[in-house]
């Protein structure tokens, strides 16, 4: 490996000495220069001529910016996202919001200070730093004081930097070299085979986190309780249902008994009470997305979600169901049809009406003739 | 002996040469650990692991172990939470406070004294998160957006202390840090071992002892201690207020915030003192860490055991003066109530023992210093123990009085966290520099140039 120098040290054994020290090389012209010292030496500021250190702003302004923060953000939630009165404060209660605030702004603003310090200011972590693992380094590290002046400096020659440091009272003139760097070849398969490792332990490991660890008792998030959940098991009801059947004899409000349940089609046509208006449209969507959809799916085509699992729907754009009256569709839906299970309990009357209003715009949706389409174009919808 | 306090003691006693001081810090890092060692966290352990099994039974089956329920709704849980950051507190208040008003004796105990501050607010925090009852859903303390849409309430004492401790933790763990750099980087360039050169050489960041890095480094640690300072303040503070912003008779009081940290920094003072005591005999750090010091700690201690005191006298006062029959009685019943004995061995413990410290001979004196530090601890526990539990357990409603007693669960864990803190104190004696070795090597005889005159830091 080739090796490069970096600059000549010299030792000091005390601290009067490295003051003297760094003034003359300061008085000689020398700007590639530091100073080593084992704990900071008063007076060495001056000596160096160093201009104060600016990382006080770095800190002023991310303790500004965590005060803002803290304080827009409480605003936002407290007054904005979701304003809640508590304790009758105002929504944007300051006194109260003062100790986090502070909080925020100290927080952000020792961590900008050290972060800022060590990666902006020392350009820190650097271990390969010349002057590691020197001699030199081991003495200042412990009791010795040490200058070092670097090649980078533009009046630096080698003996008469030498020279110059005997002068002035240096002990142990020490030339420091660093290894040049080979050039790091980013195909490595050393390199590729560890970052395949990073990415299969931090992809693996997330997808363990979000999809497995979550589910697990205790992080379910109280799912699992001690209560009765709608459809599961129970042992507190003989019928073993956690959802109770409504009381015999009892009628529910908007649950008007039907008359013809159990046949297989009303005798009589059922005439349509509802108005097909846009509210009662919505209705009737949102109603047939809750019930219907599950078997017969989002477009009644029967393409459900449960496909295979249950017998397939019919769609409910044959011709047959498209000439059926009103009345027939109102039927099936209070009483079932063979394997089609009744939903006279848990849908009512209005819902019912509106559901078949609904089924009768999919089954226009689906089955206009190319004059009826030109039509609704022109009507811009 | 005669002590003249007109001059400063040295911070160093004996004339150490630097390698000799650096010699002497680093000496438990290289040396296998000894039976005393041993004993000691085998002992700290065994506590640890009696609280980590009675956490694990109340994981297992709930909080229905403790003891609290209505009225007392707050028991050991609270109680502890509180004691122990206030142990935290003797920790910034001797790295920041002392820093800032260039008490130059500190560098021989602020390194310990931050790593207890660490240790006490870890302790510390888990109470607060065992008391939720669930803490694997802790997260629901942070504000972040979710799918209810809900926020946390800013307007609660208790959100805020949620803040004050994670910042306080965080920021005392940085600054604690930030003083170990140049630390690891002197352990790196002497230690012999490759692995342990490693392992210096990753947490010293590259430190090279620069004076230009040093010029940056002091202007940090003085802004970290100008930011801990008023932080410290502020998290005792926040933590009173989980009391007094309540309208408990016995906790609505404006006191509470100066009262709770200067009861804070007493307690901590007291546990550091407590530490000390052993960490200098064991480690042979009686000229780092000298009488003198215990001296000026015990000092601390009578003041801010005389500031405690009074506020418990101006409690009564105020209840007497308001003149409000409840607040009254709150205080009648602390001191002649069903709590008596914890009230009294509170006030004998904090206020009348630590008096023996006006005798500059009881001051110096170890054995009874350590017996007085102890003293302290107890009384401090059973001041949180009153304010916490003899306020609820009788309030407005006499039909709804109770009284509190703590399960065999709720002792193990206050033992438990007991061996936590210390397993941790002892881990740390054998892995990091106990005492700051560039700080005390920069207040050396001689370490700063002559014609400088004052130094000092
Ligand atoms: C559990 C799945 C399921 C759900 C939910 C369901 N259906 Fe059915 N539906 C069926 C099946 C299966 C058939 C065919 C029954 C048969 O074999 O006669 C059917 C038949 C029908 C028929 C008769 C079609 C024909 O060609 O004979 C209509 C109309 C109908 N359903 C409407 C609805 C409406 C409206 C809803 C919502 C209230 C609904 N269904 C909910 C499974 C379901």
């Amino acid at each position: 490996m080739e090796k490069k120098l970096f600059g000549v040290a010299a030792i000091f054994t005390t601290p009067d000495d490295i003051i003297n020290a760094a003034s003359s090389t300061v008085k000689k012209g020398y700007t590639k220069y530091d100073v080593y010292t084992p704990y900071p030496v008063h007076g060495m500021d001056n000596a160096m001529k160093l201009k104060p250190s600016k990382l006080g702003y770095l800190t002023l302004g991310f303790g500004l910016t965590g005060t803002f923060i803290a304080l827009f953000f409480m605003w936002w939630m407290m007054a904005m996202d979701y304003p809640m009165i508590i304790g009758g404060k105002p929504f944007f209660a300051l006194p109260a919001f003062i100790p986090v605030t502070f909080e925020v702004t100290v927080l952000l603003a020792t961590l900008a200070t050290v972060i800022g310090m060590l990666t902006f200011f020392f350009y820190f972590p650097n271990n390969s730093h010349p002057v590691h693992d020197t001699s030199f380094m081991k003495k200042v590290s412990s009791d010795k004081y040490g200058v070092c002046i670097e090649c980078a400096d533009p009046k630096f020659e080698l003996e008469g930097v030498k020279e110059f440091l005997t002068s002035v009272g240096g002990i142990e003139i020490e030339e420091i070299y660093y290894a040049v760097k080979t050039e790091q070849r980013i195909f490595d398969p050393k390199f590729i085979t560890f970052l395949i490792g990073v990415a299969i332990a931090t992809s693996g490991g997330i997808y363990f986190a979000l999809n497995k660890l979550m589910y697990m008792e205790p992080f379910t998030w109280m799912q699992t309780q001690q209560k009765l959940s709608a459809q599961a098991e129970t042992k507190f009801f003989t019928d073993k249902f956690s959802m109770r059947p409504k009381i015999a004899g009892t009628v529910a409000r908007g649950f008007i008994p039907y008359e013809y349940k159990g046949l297989a089609l009303p005798p009589v046509e059922i005439v349509n009470p509802s108005v097909p208006d846009e509210k009662n449209l919505a209705l009737g969507k949102k109603k047939y997305l809750t019930f219907c959809s599950p078997c017969h799916g989002n477009h009644g085509d029967g393409d459900s979600r449960l496909r295979g699992q249950f017998p397939n729907p019919p769609s409910l754009h044959s011709l047959k169901v498209r000439e059926w009256n009103d009345g027939n569709l109102y039927h099936i839906i209070v009483n079932g049809q063979n394997v089609m299970p009744s939903y006279e309990s848990q849908i009512n009357v209005a819902e019912r009406w509106a559901i078949v209003n609904y089924i009768r715009v999919l089954q226009k949706a689906k089955n206009a003739s190319p004059e009826e389409i030109e039509i609704a174009r022109k009507e811009g919808k | 002996m005669k002590i003249d306090y007109s001059i400063e003691a040295p911070a160093i006693e004996g004339r150490l040469s630097l390698s000799q001081i650096e010699e002497l810090i680093a000496k438990p890092l290289d040396s296998k650990p000894d039976k005393k060692f041993l004993l000691a966290l085998s002992i700290s352990g065994s506590a640890l692991a009696l609280g980590a099994l009675c956490v694990l039974l109340t994981f297992y089956y709930g909080i229905g172990l403790w003891g609290n329920n209505q009225p007392v709704g707050w028991g050991f849980d609270i109680v502890n939470f509180v004691f122990w950051v206030g142990i935290g507190h003797a920790g910034t208040l001797i790295s920041a406070i002392l820093f800032l008003l260039r008490q130059k004796w500190r560098t021989g105990i602020a390194r310990f004294a931050e790593a207890m501050t660490i240790f006490a607010v870890m302790t510390a925090g888990l109470f607060p998160a065992l008391h939720t009852g669930r803490p694997w859903l802790d997260g629901y303390l942070l504000p972040y957006p979710n799918q209810h849409n809900l926020w946390v309430n800013f307007t609660s004492p208790l959100l805020w202390d949620v803040f004050a401790v994670s910042t306080y933790f965080t920021v005392s763990l940085v600054f604690w840090y930030v003083g170990l750099i140049p630390d690891f980087a002197s352990l790196r360039d002497r230690t012999t071992s490759k692995i342990k050169k490693v392992i210096y050489s990753i947490f010293s960041l590259g430190w090279r002892h620069s004076h230009r890095n040093w010029q940056h480094y002091e202007k940090a640690y003085m802004l970290l201690a100008g930011f801990a300072t008023p932080l410290v303040l502020s998290v005792h503070t926040i933590v009173s207020f989980d009391f007094a912003v309540s309208i408990m008779p016995g906790w609505h009081a404006t006191i509470f915030p100066p009262y709770f940290v200067a009861g804070a920094i007493f307690s901590g003072f007291a546990m550091v003192v407590t530490v000390l005591i052993f960490v200098r005999k064991i480690f042979d750090l009686e000229h780092i860490i000298t009488v003198n010091h215990l001296e000026k700690m015990n000092k601390v201690i009578l003041a801010t055991g005389m500031m405690v005191g009074y506020a418990y006298a101006m409690e009564f006062f105020i209840a007497w003066y308001s003149g409000n029959p409840i607040e009254q009685f709150v205080f009648i019943n602390r001191a002649f109530g069903p709590y008596y004995w914890a009230y009294w061995i509170m006030v004998s413990c904090n206020v009348i023992f630590p008096q023996l410290f006006w005798i500059r001979k009881f001051r110096r004196n170890i054995p009874l210093m350590f017996v007085i530090s102890i003293f302290v601890n107890i009384g401090m526990w059973f001041e949180r123990f009153v304010i916490t539990v003899t306020s609820l357990h009788r309030d407005f409603l006499p039909s709804s009085w109770g009284y509190y007693t703590p399960t065999l669960y709720d002792i193990g864990i206050l033992i438990g966290s007991f061996g936590l803190f210390f397993t941790l104190v002892i881990l740390f004696t054998k892995a990091l520099p106990v005492v700051s070795i560039s700080e005390i090597k920069a207040v050396a005889d001689g370490a700063q140039p002559s014609h400088h005159g004052e130094g000092g830091h």
